[in-house]
């Protein structure tokens, strides 16, 4: 491809998310010139981190309009940046994927959500993750700008040897009070919870249905702690009340890639192992040899869980005192 | 009195396994059930509060086959009490061509000299994950959208909307009548239909219309699934007696503190 392809780049303190590194990875190899987009604060260090990845020109927006979230004047801003854009994209993330859509109706283009890979560039064509990432649409983006959203991981992140010093230009917009009717009033920090070490865990405890009951987690929490891991439920248990909703695992849920995920009472239902499948090792222990979840997995334990559980804690504990 | 339009889209329930149909354009359904998005069980939780709280009405729409009747008696079983079927092919409609059905019917429900103050939708379909007719059909309103939203309130004529935000806290936006949201499961617990519920639901009138609008449709060329992996499980035992094999693999997987 030729032209200039854009990126929208969202960072925190540290600087470039990880999926942003991915989408400029992802945006590079449609070759042309790579441009960033960064909206609001920038951290120290961005634009180094930016050239590293073969950015040649980085569009700034600050100002009275960003400093809280409004998706209309992101995408606003967007929209001037990238007035000679062949492409332009953002990872699959909650903003990347709302910004993206406000641009392409702005545009009056196609949006394609969580792209996985570019099947052809003359005409462009691309595979996009659909029904929570279980199967894949090929997709013509046949407008004269495309606009996509990069799926999580569907390329690694890499820099270029070929790193640039990108220039940086702000972007001159007047933000119009229509564009600024939805906007970020107040944040909350979120409570100091499990859920952040569920996505980072090295083990996952999976549980579902044949957990019981609300008070079935006692021996599931102590095997996660004895292994010192995250719980993870299936959608059953949140809709069941049994455990808040932050713990559920899949399409609606976290994705997880732990080294090993313990699927418990799981039967393995396509939008739970949307958010495990990519788990290195899976163990399951589940009382019906034939659920989905047993013949996927590369281990099982065939029987009740109640009694499994609590003995694969014994054991844990047996050995480590030895 | 909030007016809430609450959007729904039958999907097919997949169980543990997909398969497509002949001409790999969409998935054979044929011996499936059928279900709606958590987010849209969600979103219709909310209109169904909403409603409650300020003496309003909860609308619930789908465009879809007749058979997504289903979906739509759910929903009134639940505490909708006027339900829209567009008939038409979900199909051969594009993100851009749903919202734009959407948009009619609002419009029509206005020239009439109501207004939905309040349509809600899920944050994303489940089944073509576009992310998008939402905030497409906020454009065609000319209203304000918020997306991934978990909890609302209304408050005079404004509605305030909480959502997850990317560092894991919440964002809060507050957004004058009338506005789009698209909802995100997890800020309520859907309730489940009871039998006077669904008695009531059977004499409700669905009122069925069609789109005057000739669908672009989405451009899918096809769907393809992920080369099945061959799996060999390996069945470490049954019931308690297997867990030193468990604990086995475990070790050897280096994983033990
Ligand atoms: C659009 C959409 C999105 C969804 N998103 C998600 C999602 O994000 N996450 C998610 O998890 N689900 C999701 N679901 C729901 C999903 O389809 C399944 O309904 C759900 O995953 C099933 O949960 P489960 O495995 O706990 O329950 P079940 O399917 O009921 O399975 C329970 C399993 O436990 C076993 N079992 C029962 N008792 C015992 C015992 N004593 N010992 C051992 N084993 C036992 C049974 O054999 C069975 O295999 C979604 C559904 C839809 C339609
Ligand atoms: N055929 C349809 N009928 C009614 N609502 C729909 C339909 N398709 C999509 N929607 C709504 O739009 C939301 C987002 O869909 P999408 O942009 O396709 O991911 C869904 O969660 C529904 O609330």
């Amino acid at each position: 491809m030729t032209g200039q392809v854009f990126v929208l780049v969202e960072a925190d303190e540290q600087g470039a998310i990880e999926v942003s590194l991915e989408t400029l990875t992802f945006a590079r190899s449609l070759g042309g010139e790579l441009h960033a987009v960064v909206i609001g604060s920038s951290p120290s260090g961005l634009l180094d981190q930016l050239g590293a990845y073969g950015v040649e020109a980085v569009h700034h927006a600050e100002g009275d309009a960003f400093t809280s979230y409004a998706p209309a004047a992101w995408a606003a801003a967007l929209v001037a940046a990238a007035t000679d854009a062949s492409v332009v994209t953002a990872a699959g993330t909650s903003r990347g994927n709302e910004i993206l859509a406000h641009v392409a109706v702005r545009l009056g283009v196609t949006m394609a959500a969580n792209v996985v890979a570019v099947d052809s560039t003359d005409p462009l064509v691309v595979s996009r993750q659909v029904l929570g990432g279980a199967a894949m649409e090929e997709l013509p983006l046949a407008d004269p700008v495309a606009v996509f959203t990069v799926a999580g991981h569907a390329c690694e992140a890499q820099p270029t040897p070929a790193a640039s010093s990108p220039t940086v230009a702000p972007i001159d917009l007047t933000v119009s009070a229509d564009d600024l009717r939805a906007r970020v009033v107040r944040t909350e920090p979120g409570e100091p919870d499990e859920s952040g070490s569920l996505k980072s865990a090295r083990v996952v405890v999976g549980a579902g249905r044949g957990a019981g009951s609300a008070d079935g987690f006692k021996d599931l929490l102590e095997l996660a702690d004895l292994l010192d891991g995250a719980l993870g439920v299936s959608r059953v248990v949140t809709s069941l009340g049994w455990r808040p909703h932050h713990e559920q695992v899949g399409q609606t849920g976290s994705r997880v890639t732990p080294d090993l995920y313990l699927a418990c009472g799981i039967s393995g239902a396509i939008q739970h192992w949307a958010g495990m499948s990519s788990s290195k090792t899976i163990i399951a222990i589940n009382n019906d040899a034939d659920a989905p979840m047993v013949t996927k997995a590369h281990y099982a334990v065939i029987g009740d869980m109640h009694e499994i559980v609590p003995a694969i804690n014994d054991e844990l504990r047996r050995r480590r005192s030895a | 009195m909030t007016d809430v339009l609450v959007c729904i889209k039958r999907v097919p329930d997949l169980g543990g396994e997909i398969r497509l149909t002949a001409d790999s354009m969409s998935v054979d359904d044929s011996s499936l059930g059928h279900t709606v998005s958590p987010h849209e069980d969600c979103a219709v939780e909310l209109a169904i509060q909403t409603a409650k709280d300020t003496d309003g009405q909860a609308t619930v729409l789908t465009l879809g086959t007749s058979d997504a009747v289903e979906q739509l008696r759910t929903a009134l079983a639940l505490g909708c009490t006027g339900a829209v079927l567009i008939e038409a092919d979900p199909v051969s409609y594009g993100p851009a061509d749903v919202a734009a059905a959407i948009a009619e019917v609002v419009r029509a429900h206005e020239a009439a000299g109501t207004s939905y103050d309040l349509v809600l939708l899920g944050n994303d379909a489940s089944d073509t994950g576009d992310f998008q007719v939402g905030i497409r059909l906020s454009y065609l309103l000319d209203r304000p959208v918020v997306t991934g939203v978990s909890t609302l309130s209304v408050d005079g004529g404004s509605v305030i909307a909480r959502g997850g935000s990317p560092d894991g806290g919440t964002e809060i936006f507050e957004v004058p009548l009338p506005a789009v949201l698209t909802v995100m499961e997890g800020g309520v617990e859907p309730r489940y239909p009871s039998i006077p519920g669904r008695m009531k639901a059977k004499k409700i009138t669905i009122d069925q219309v069609t789109s005057g609008l000739e669908p672009a449709g989405s451009g899918r060329i096809r769907l393809k699934l992920p080369e099945a992996q061959p799996n060999e499980v390996t069945i470490l035992g049954e019931g308690p007696e297997a867990a030193k094999a468990v604990v086995d693999v475990i070790e050897k997987l280096g994983v033990l503190k």
